[in-house]
């Protein structure tokens, strides 16, 4: 269809050797580009390179969360433009496949600072255990204590856990996938935004752990969050992201 | 650069392949951080392995420094869900925050908990 497009646009003039007669700009165009892969490839790129410049200008304030504003801004802009989510991901999908190799990646500071690793084992697996029961526990108390009907707390249960196993998670106890995905990120953004003012005020010092919380307790935006603070506290973040995907998905069929 | 993101992608693919001929259970990214980390281990100390160490550890940088981007596309998906955002209101924000609070407290008290015990136990070494 693009195709088509393109030569309709240019080929006949081009052909009959006449001026370029720009059709019905700029409304077409936007018609044009914003069906194409290329347009909002590049804005995600754009849009995360400005919100990334405001944090840093903001010198990392957990507030000016460079995933959340991105978020915000693109989905603002596609609703005002009416542009549907999958029009949108026909580009942004070229991203969205980099979360499997930055997961592998994840083997490269693992094996770096396998001594740090190895050291903290223990620990790890405490806060395993207590962390993910935890995570889910206090979702099954807390919709009962909000009279949640049963669908919400099956898809809200395993919300902590990265967004591909939260969803497998949720479907194969009856809940709804897509509702699932929103609790996923809205707990992201919220882990990414509270977790270095509560480290703070816990006076937890050791990035080790405050990482290992962020990723347990809020997936990959918590990661990504705590890379931006601290190397160790990232890889910290990620080794909790990927085990916790894991004891979620065997703990959550437990408890309902 | 070639070469670090074809040992991902490579580590990734094999991943991807074990987890679906095991069922599934274990998501294929995550087999394949295994087999790197241990792949890396094992050959730490062989001289040809430092060109890998580098170029896999190039990309593996680039990617980590800059992971927050990966979650854009993912998270503007919620803009199919907006109208649920919005009708389901301050309950379900609140169990959301709530929650996330008392997982974070509880997973960094245990980890630093765990570590002060075993450090009282462990002779010093």
């Amino acid at each position: 269809m693009s195709e088509n497009v393109i030569t309709g646009l240019i080929a006949p003039d081009v052909a009959a050797g006449q001026a370029h007669v720009v059709p019905a700009l700029p409304s077409s165009l936007w018609v044009y580009l914003s069906a194409t892969p290329l347009f909002w490839l590049t804005a995600t790129l754009i849009v995360w390179l400005v919100a990334n410049a405001a944090a840093r200008k903001a010198n990392g304030h957990p507030l000016v969360n460079p995933v959340l504003i991105s978020v915000v801004v693109i989905g603002t802009g596609l609703t005002l433009g009416g542009v549907a989510y999958p029009a949108y991901f026909e580009g942004a999908q070229f991203i969205h496949f980099l979360l499997g190799p930055a997961t592998v990646a994840l083997a490269v500071p693992l094996v770096r600072q396998i001594k740090l690793v190895a050291a903290n084992l223990l620990p790890m697996l405490a806060a395993l255990a207590a962390g993910s029961v935890t995570a889910v526990l206090s979702v099954l108390a807390l919709g009962a204590l909000f009279g949640f009907p049963e669908a919400l707390t099956v898809s809200m249960a395993p919300k902590s856990s990265t967004a591909g196993v939260a969803m497998a998670i949720s479907k194969g106890l009856g809940g709804d996938p897509g509702l699932t995905a929103v609790f996923v990120i809205l707990t992201g953004i919220t882990g990414a935004v509270i977790v270095t003012g509560l480290m703070n005020r816990l006076r937890i010092t050791d990035y080790a752990a405050r990482g290992f919380a962020a990723g347990l307790a809020s997936h990959g935006i918590g990661t990504a969050r705590a890379f931006q603070v601290d190397p160790v506290a990232g890889l910290f973040a990620g080794i909790a992201m990927a085990l916790n995907a894991l004891v979620t998905a065997l703990i959550v069929p437990l408890f309902l | 650069m070639i070469q670090g993101i074809a040992w991902l992608l490579g580590f990734q693919l094999l991943g991807e392949s074990l987890s679906y001929a095991s069922g599934g259970q274990v998501p294929g990214p995550v087999v394949a951080l295994a087999l790197l980390a241990l792949f890396l281990l094992a050959t730490r100390r062989l001289p040809a392995a430092a060109a890998m160490e580098q170029s896999t550890g190039k990309v593996a940088d680039g990617l980590l420094a800059n992971l927050g981007i990966l979650f854009v596309p993912a998270g503007v998906g919620i803009i199919q869900h907006l109208d649920l955002v919005i009708s389901m209101g301050l309950p379900i924000l609140a169990a959301i925050l709530v929650s996330t609070v008392i997982t974070l407290v509880v997973t960094v008290w245990a980890f630093t908990l765990a570590k002060r015990l075993e450090q009282r136990w462990r002779p010093k070494s």
